[in-house]
């Protein structure tokens, strides 16, 4: 049945740094490569933070497969990286460069949009030469199964295509992992939630502020008492010619506080300690959001069925650990030992066995114990109990705490520089607030400055976004408050009181009594996934071209 | 499989492009020349033929020299490979008779007959339709109008196609025809590429468009009326049969209700407006 079916050798779904580095990688092994990106150019549906790294200890780089990656893709190289510990108006900064070097050959501020459109170019010209190619606005919505096995994938815009590999590279939100049942949206605590924020900044003004020269950049991280309590924090990063600033929090914390994620990023951007950069000065050029897989808890550790392989986000590969954030480069990683398995497989005349040499691949390359460290899980029962959290939050706040933070400022200052300590970072209150809150308030200085500027308001921000409105792709299942409630304040397009986002509390009267309910309007819908996780829906990504197109990303 | 797609140069009859005098006729010296709208469907046939099936696609009008960037404008969305122009002052104001006898001789001039000729579904000045089915008169094919669909069999050397029908019922027929023969598309044309290889290979059919459609003077052939061994007599004003009689301004659209003005803070005027409203409100 399946013989009318188009075949290629390898389908690889989704065009971000895991499909390309893997699309490249079959390439150059001369396995005739499809890629099958949804959105109407690669990167126009990818958000980040902002900071890719190529790690001493990975066998594959972005720059190590694509040669120029670093002069013609990415933004400025980052060579300082800081924290700053806020309480009140009063901050504390450690430097954190030790940590940001360590295993690091380079890292580099980028954009998606441009990055990942200039990867596609070259992704597709390998693929090519293969028989195969990169094509844009073709959504990939499911796989194909012959007799219960996976033997390829459905679209939305072409006939099925049945493949001797899939490699499911479809981000965060990955509609083939979760067919396959690799990966669900049911716990918030598996997840962050970020937004960000491009801002305008000439190139001059960026040197001049930031004290860096033309060809270099700077990282500050945020965390302490500014965010109401919410578990998280922000980051600055330098572009070229602009600034990504943005916000991350834990979803289960955000929706517990029911915070609203742009006004915590407003917090973030008015703060006066951002007066010394942003010198009054605000325009913003894009705002986006995106889901965070928590690899502590979300990396799978066996990231393929059959023939399919997943690599990055949709396998959760998403290093966050303090201030270590590192995603592109593992997808980068995985992408390449992903498509080396599949090479070395078909070599032995066992295609079918590469998703086992895959999953060895991860372990033995070292990259499992990156995204998942034995430290972490050893520790976590003990360190993330509310009974631990409560002794020592109040430990830290008493003066016994406060007199220890004072003794030793160096000391905290190397325990955030220590890739060992950062391994064990509990995710609880005490790691993300109440520790930067009170080394801020104990070791901090004064902050002389005030911070004029207005950042745009919610409808603003999503009227400049661009979208192409296809049919809804989003469907609430559940519409009482109780079911899908969470969505209205943690969906980073939607607030408590406003009208023009997606998701809205309407009281309805049926019978003489009042019901408090949720309704959905996908249309400026920035595809996150925060909904899936936080409220009763079915949730499918737009179809080819369709939704929201991000301009930088 | 060769296809051919014969276009036009039209007054660009967009609001804000084109320009009247006083009287209501056209004013052709303010109003550009753009690619006749309907023949982008018969582009997108041809189009849908060459990637599916291979082979070449050419473009070819008549008109003034200025019509090359016509030329170019469809070169750009059918990947064209070669151009045609039939210009020569003998072949102005002509009808579609005389049009459509010299597009014919220019079709049975080109080095290999093609396999198909597509032509978009009357132009947006003259708006006859008539000059696609004459100049298949001449070459004598199979002519399938109203197309909105069409597969070919190379192998059969024949098409199917999907004319859409009006009249009271709309209705849809399916035809076959042997090739070549002379395919007229609807408005309603609707390429599909359902294959990852046809979509593979729009692309770079696509890329390799741009970068010679820069040079697109280079592969313009230009004939004119002794190139196409015509008769002066037979095409142009001279070779044109229609006579026409006079010329009537476009008349503006009739108003059918007379239009009030109310302020708001006409009391009266406004309670009219409303009672004027209400069967509306109640759905009548």
């Amino acid at each position: 049945m399946t013989d009318d079916y188009e075949h290629f050798e390898a389908v690889v779904v989704g065009a971000g740094p895991g499909g390309a580095a893997a699309a490249a990688t079959l390439a150059e092994a001369g396995v005739e490569t499809l890629v099958l990106e949804r959105g109407v150019d690669a990167g126009s549906k990818n958000v980040s933070g902002g900071l890719i790294y190529a790690e001493e200890s990975a066998p594959y780089t972005i720059d190590s497969i694509f040669d120029g990656f670093r002069e013609e893709a990415a933004e400025r190289p980052i060579s300082e990286y800081y924290i700053h510990n806020l309480a009140g108006e009063k901050v504390k900064t450690f430097d954190l460069s030790d940590i940001h070097h360590h295993d690091t050959e380079w890292c580099d501020a980028v954009l998606r949009r441009q990055m990942d459109s200039w990867l596609a170019e070259r992704v597709h010209e390998k693929c090519r030469d293969t028989g195969g190619g990169l094509l844009t606005e073709v959504r990939v919505n499911g796989l194909l199964r012959e007799e219960g096995e996976i033997v390829g994938v459905t679209c939305d815009e072409i006939d099925p295509i049945t493949a001797d590999v899939i490699i499911a590279a479809d981000g965060v939100n990955s509609e083939l992992a979760r067919d396959a049942g690799l990966m669900d949206w049911e716990e918030p605590d598996e997840w962050f939630q970020g937004v960000k924020a491009v801002v305008d900044m000439d190139p001059g003004a960026v040197n001049d502020r930031f004290g860096v020269e033309s060809d270099d950049g700077v990282a500050h991280l945020f965390s302490g008492d500014l965010f109401q309590g919410v578990r998280g924090g922000g980051f600055l990063y330098t572009n070229e010619d602009s600034l990504s600033i943005g916000t991350v929090f834990h979803l289960d914390s955000l929706t517990e506080e029911e915070a609203e994620p742009h006004e915590l990023l407003d917090s973030l951007l008015t703060h006066p300690l951002l007066d010394q950069w942003l010198d009054g000065e605000y325009h913003e050029r894009e705002y986006s959001a995106k889901l965070v897989p928590d690899s502590k808890k979300a990396a799978n550790p066996s990231p393929h069925q059959g023939r399919l392989l997943l690599v990055g986000d949709a396998a959760g590969q998403m290093q966050a650990q303090g201030p270590i954030i590192k995603g592109m480069n593992h997808a980068v990683t995985a992408g390449g030992l992903a498509a080396e398995a599949f090479a070395e497989a078909k070599s032995r005349g066992n295609p079918d066995s590469a998703g086992d040499l895959y999953e060895k691949k991860l372990v033995d390359e070292g990259v499992m114990a990156k995204l998942r460290p034995q430290r972490y899980r050893m520790t976590r029962t003990l360190s993330e109990s509310d009974l631990v959290t409560k002794v020592a939050g109040g430990v830290l706040d008493s003066a016994v705490g406060r007199a220890g933070v004072k003794l030793f400022d160096g000391a905290i200052e190397r325990a955030f520089n220590s890739p060992f300590l950062l391994g064990m970072i509990p995710d609880t209150r005490t790691s993300y607030v109440t520790v930067p809150r009170v080394v801020g308030e104990v070791l901090g200085e004064r902050i002389d400055a005030e911070n004029t500027i207005e950042p745009p308001e919610l409808d603003d921000r999503i009227g400049d976004l661009t979208y192409d409105v296809g049919d809804p792709h989003i469907e609430l299942v559940d519409n009482s408050f109780a079911a899908s409630g969470a969505a209205v304040a943690a969906c980073p397009v939607s607030a408590k009181d406003f009208g023009g986002g997606c998701y809205r509390e309407e009281t309805v009267k049926t019978n003489g009594s009042e019901e408090k309910v949720v309704s959905l309007d996908t249309q400026p819908c920035v595809e996150c996934g925060t909904c899936a996780v936080v409220a009763d829906t079915e949730w499918e990504h737009p179809a080819g071209g369709k939704g929201v197109e991000f301009k930088d990303g | 499989m060769n296809t051919l797609v014969l276009t036009k140069g039209v007054p660009d009859f967009r609001e804000g492009q084109v320009s009247f005098d006083e009287d209501g006729h056209l004013e052709r010296g303010k109003t550009p020349t753009v690619m006749n709208p309907n023949d982008k469907f018969a582009l997108r046939a041809a189009l849908q033929t060459k990637v599916r099936h291979g082979g070449t696609v050419s473009l070819m009008s008549m008109g003034p020299p200025g019509y090359k960037e016509i030329l170019q404008e469809g070169m750009r969305d059918v990947y064209a490979d070669d151009l045609y122009l039939l210009s020569d002052r003998e072949m102005g104001a002509a009808d579609t008779w005389a049009t459509a006898m010299t597009v014919a001789t220019g079709i049975e001039k080109l080095e290999e007959t093609p396999d198909l000729v597509f032509a978009g579904f009357k132009s947006a000045d003259g708006e006859t339709g008539h000059t696609g089915p004459q100049t298949n008169w001449c070459l004598g094919w199979p002519l399938v109008t109203h197309v909105i669909a069409l597969d070919i069999d190379e192998e059969a050397g024949r098409l199917r196609a999907k004319r859409l029908v009006k009249g009271d019922v709309e209705e849809i027929e399916t035809v076959e025809a042997d090739l070549p023969a002379f395919v007229v598309t609807d408005p309603e044309f609707e390429p599909t590429y359902r294959k990852a290889e046809h979509r593979l290979k729009h692309k770079e059919l696509r890329e390799k468009t741009q970068r010679r459609a820069e040079d697109y003077e280079d592969i313009v052939t230009v004939w004119d009326h002794e190139d196409l061994n015509l008769d002066p007599d037979y095409i142009g004003l001279d070779g044109s049969p229609t006579i026409v009689s006079g010329v009537d301004p476009i008349p503006k659209a009739p108003s059918e209700r007379e239009a009030t003005t109310v302020t708001p803070d006409d009391e009266e005027g406004m309670r009219n407006v409303l009672e004027e409203m209400e069967p509306f409100a109640a759905g009548d």
